[in-house]
């Protein structure tokens, strides 16, 4: 098979023999997936920066191992165009873009030996000393020691750091990570986490990374996409994302919030008022996302301050009370209040532990208090229905599945 | 009570160890009669000898059609392997039209009696002029033998991991490298396994064998002719063989695979 | 192994998404082979069903026509033959069953904890494959011929009549035919009890059941596709086999069935092809109706 299936490997601009010369941009235009029953991404535009290292956040079926799959070239998009290092590779085969992925199952071959494995890269697109760079690669790792072993006698942390090397030593114009870390525990995860980090920052590619755990995103992205339903809600730097989230979805699955709905009944120069059941919430002009009729607003549970008596109202403050603590559940660090407040709903607060034990116990009559700086206005429309949905995603993968099958049924 | 809870603790062992004696009294009568001191007739014994082992080929009949039936064995092998093969991994990877009509076409030829099957080749040949023999049974044992082979391959290509494949393209490598250096590489057990009952079944086959064979002799063939006049001793010798060649294979891959995991869990853990 | 051929069949699998012209290269060969040695020979067999003979010809002679009294004809003369091949294909299936269920049970459920053992045994019941199916059948006819200190024991201690031979009798065909099919009932069986959680059975008992109780309330239920694999790979064989029931081994006068008269029909010295071909297709429909009955009726219906 020699020549013909050499050439056949390298796309157009893909050179035999030589590697990406640093990482590239990566640009999703109008990109649209559908299959037999179901659309998978409705419509994605999506830049991601040279050198960069990117997370795609959301819950499962949301679209983004989708999203993953056809920049590596393994689904074909219905509309849309994929532009690697601004040239357009949507119709190159995966083994024509310089783009590796590590899988979520690691899919290491095992036939092969952890070195086979690492140089079959190298060797199909006939880099010269495949062998040395792949010992470089698996050194980079710390597992060069374990180069002749077969995948199944390494452990899931050693497996992983293979399917890294495997795919690292290649040097990739782009890598995508597609939820690597989630078979792994929390330790594992960690110290996998700093790993990965520190090897972007050795290797300097544009790293993608795909997964449903807000916080891995959160420490290891500089920009993080939050995608739901085929759609990116919001994108941005983590801290972005979290204090100011733009719609219901991002405010929930990016950590916790409190929010409240209700018109907008004051406006001034830098606030407007939102009046919740005749409690009034203010929140900044330039931290609200729509300004008239009917809005949400929210504020993290962690900006709360809890009172025990009717703190003074003041205006640069939001006052909420009196309301009884319905659920107090200690986590360490922290300890977690559920103030149930008349025409409001339950709120939840979080207090640091700076002394011991409970500020208030159960049933104590209490206050809720937070800066106006901290509260953001969201930009979903509250009188139709509400885009954040991460807990019933199961029964709606379940709908998908079924109608997928139905329609395969019918085709048959 | 107590002695109740014994009886019925040992009766399934007891009736296991019988149950196997059953099984293979057949198999020590026919290996015990390849020592005997046979005339023309293998039916009573008239004293040990190697002789019938150390000249097997002595009665030419027999060997030749042992010859036969492993060249017949092979062919078909090979080929329901290939076209078996092929159909399962189109069946597990890929969607297409009238899906439930290529199952139900694979599923007949196993729900159908051997002799249906033969006379339906018979009649086939028959109507159109065909001269029976060594190419005729190979076409049918190749026949009998693809849907086996589908069956046992499907359910290794069903447990592959797609994901490997897909790894082995994301890493540059061409839809016949992926071929020949994942797919095919991982299938291989599943496809030897598919092509050593090929090969059992069309070694042992006699009926549809019957049917297309024309002049030709296969073991089985000669056996079954002889049995009416007496088999001779050398097919009891050749039989065994088989046997004891076929169990000492199997033995080993199973002692090779256990010490394999027994050593991979060491080094593993 | 492929002797759960008919299991396998029923596992529900997803469809694969993918769409490729490859999938057609890989099928065609296959299927193209299949119509042509498979279907058409089937289309064959009905034509030549429909033959008559020649008029003023040599034996062996016939000519197209669609003479479908031939199938009328063929079950007046033979429609005790027909009777005669379910009966003793009915009465091998169930001392098959009968006899591997506790075989496979052992291997499958109680020898799990010794896998090595578990191993040899299924080797000694795969065993008799490797030795051809005509020598294992003629070592019983000699086993249990009349001279045979088997039958002469018997004999002497008065078990059997002294003038009663076994060789020869439907017994013996039905004994032939289940010996020959325990490996093809075993292995199914054993496959699914094999994978069968344990944690079921104490479950079970945890919902006091005597052991008797979750035998056939759990296990028996839980292994039933095993079942209807083990007892299709032994009917439908069986039903069609003619070496067992042949005179030159187990069989005698009386033990003819459908396989032996198309064999003499087709391939003895004057041949009908006509007749061995409408009985042919008789048993292939019968089967089919038994055994699409019989599958709805246990309730795995995917298998076809």
């Amino acid at each position: 098979m020699g020549r013909s299936s050499s050439q056949s490997s390298s796309g157009p601009d893909m050179a035999i023999g030589t590697f990406a010369e640093s990482g590239a941009d990566l640009e999703l235009v109008g990109i649209q997936k559908r299959f037999p029953g179901f659309t998978a991404i409705q419509h994605l535009d999506l830049t991601i920066p040279a050198g960069s290292f990117f997370a795609l956040l959301g819950p499962s079926g949301c679209g983004k191992t989708t999203t993953l799959r056809l920049v590596a070239g393994l689904e074909d998009p219905t509309e849309g165009s994929i532009l690697i290092g601004g040239k357009d590779v949507t119709q190159l085969k995966p083994y024509q873009r310089q783009v590796n992925t590590v899988f979520q199952s690691y899919a290491l071959f095992p036939h092969m030996t952890v070195l086979e494995n690492v140089e079959f890269g190298l060797r199909r697109r006939k880099i010269s000393d495949p062998i040395g760079k792949a010992h470089e690669a698996l050194s980079l790792v710390e597992l060069d020691h374990l180069a002749s072993r077969k995948p199944q006698q390494l452990s899931g942390g050693q497996q992983q750091r293979v399917a890294l090397a495997r795919a690292v030593v290649n040097r990739p114009a782009l890598l995508l990570l597609d939820e690597p870390l989630g078979a792994l525990d929390l330790k594992l995860r960690r110290q996998m986490q700093i790993e990965l980090k520190s090897i972007q920052e050795e290797v300097g590619l544009t790293f993608v990374h795909v997964t449903h755990d807000q916080e891995e995103a959160m420490t290891m992205a500089d920009t993080v996409a939050v995608m739901n339903k085929g759609e990116i809600e919001q994108l941005g730097a983590p801290e972005e994302l979290y204090e100011l989230p733009r719609t219901a979805f991002v405010a929930n699955f990016l950590g916790q919030s409190n929010l409240f709905t209700g018109p907008v009944s004051h406006t001034t120069n830098n606030s407007i008022t939102v009046d919740v059941e005749g409690t009034k919430i203010t929140v900044p002009t330039k931290r609200a996302q729509r300004l008239k009729g009917e809005i949400t607003v929210g504020v993290r549970p962690e900006k709360l301050h809890l009172h025990k008596d009717a703190p003074k109202i003041s205006a640069g403050t939001n006052t909420l009370g009196p309301g009884r603590i319905v659920d107090v559940s200690f986590s360490g660090v922290s300890t977690q209040y559920l103030i149930a407040i008349p025409g409001i709903g339950t709120v939840t607060v979080f207090q640091q532990n700076m002394t011991f034990g409970p500020l208030a116990g159960e049933g104590a009559e209490v206050w809720v208090s937070w800066d106006v700086d901290h509260g953001f206005g969201l930009e979903d429309d509250p009188t139709t229905s509400p885009r954040f949905a991460a807990d019933t995603d199961t029964a709606t993968i379940a709908t998908q599945k079924k109608r997928a099958l139905l329609s395969e049924l019918e085709e048959a | 009570m107590i002695s109740r809870f014994n009886l019925s603790k040992w009766l399934l062992p007891f009736y296991v160890v019988v149950a196997f004696v059953f099984l293979l009294i057949p198999i020590g009568y026919t290996f015990i009669y390849s020592f005997n001191d046979s005339v023309k007739t293998n039916i009573v014994w008239r004293g040990f000898t190697f002789n019938n082992w150390l000249n097997v080929c002595a009665k030419q009949e027999v060997c030749v059609a042992f010859g036969n039936s492993l060249i017949i064995g092979v062919t078909a092998t090979v080929a329901a392997t290939v076209l078996g093969t092929m159909i399962a991994i189109a069946l597990v990877r890929y969607r297409f039209r009238f899906r439930s009509g290529i199952s139900l076409l694979l599923f007949l030829p196993m729900a159908t009696p051997e002799v249906v099957l033969g006379a339906g080749l018979a009649s086939e040949f028959l109507t159109a002029g065909v001269q029976k023999g060594m190419v005729t049974i190979i076409i049918a044992h190749t026949m009998f033998c693809v849907s086996f082979v589908v069956v046992t391959v499907k359910a290794r290509v069903s447990t592959l991991d797609p994901a490997l494949e897909e790894a082995g393209r994301d890493l540059y490598g061409s839809p016949g490298q992926v071929f020949w250096r994942i797919t095919l590489p991982l299938l291989f057990p599943g496809i030897i396994a598919a092509a050593l009952l090929s090969f059992a079944l069309s070694f042992d086959d006699y009926i549809i064998t019957a049917f297309s064979s024309g002049t030709t002799n296969t073991f089985p063939k000669y056996v079954y002719i002889s049995a009416a006049r007496g088999i001779p001793a050398e097919a009891n010798v050749i039989a065994s063989a088989v046997f004891l060649l076929a169990i000492v294979m199997v033995l080993v891959v199973q002692i090779s695979s256990a010490v394999k995991r027994k050593r991979l869990l060491k080094s593993g853990g | 192994m492929a002797f759960s051929a008919f299991a396998t069949w029923t596992a529900k699998e997803q469809a694969p998404r993918r769409k490729s012209k490859i999938a057609l290269l890989l099928l065609l060969p296959g299927t193209l082979y299949l119509a042509l040695f498979f279907l058409v020979p089937l289309v064959s067999l009905v034509m030549t069903s429909l033959q008559e003979p020649v008029p003023f010809g040599d034996v062996g002679e016939f000519q197209t026509a669609f003479k479908w009294q031939n199938y009328v004809a063929v079950v007046d003369t033979y429609g005790e033959h027909i009777l005669r091949s379910f009966g003793y294909a009915m009465a091998a299936t169930v001392l098959a069953l009968l006899f591997s269920y506790p075989l496979a049970y052992f291997i499958g459920v109680k020898a799990r904890q010794w896998p090595l053992l578990q191993n040899l045994m299924l080797v000694l019941v795969i065993a008799p494959f490797f030795i051809s199916f005509l020598l294992r059948t003629i070592a019983w006819k000699s086993i249990l011929s009349d001279e045979s200190f088997v039958i002469t024991g018997l004999k002497a201690l008065s078990l059997m009549a002294p003038d009663a031979h076994f060789t020869g009798t439907p017994a013996a065909v039905i004994f032939g035919l289940t010996y020959n099919f325990i490996p093809f009932m075993t292995l199914p069986i054993y496959a699914t009890l094999e994978r069968l959680d344990v944690r079921l059975l104490e479950a079970g008992s945890d919902l006091y059941s005597k052991p008797v109780t979750s035998f056939f309330k759990v296990t028996v239920p839980l292994s039933m596709t095993g079942i209807v694999s083990g007892v299709l790979l032994t009917f439908i064989p069986a039903s069609g086999d003619y070496i067992n029931a042949s005179s030159t081994f187990l069989g005698g006068q009386n033990t003819v069935m459908i396989g032996n008269v198309v064999e003499s029909n087709f391939i003895g010295p004057s041949p009908n092809y006509p007749e061995a071909a409408a009985l042919s297709i008789i048993l292939m429909l019968v089967i089919l109706v038994l055994v699409t009955v019989y599958v709805k009726r246990s309730g795995t219906e995917d298998l076809l």
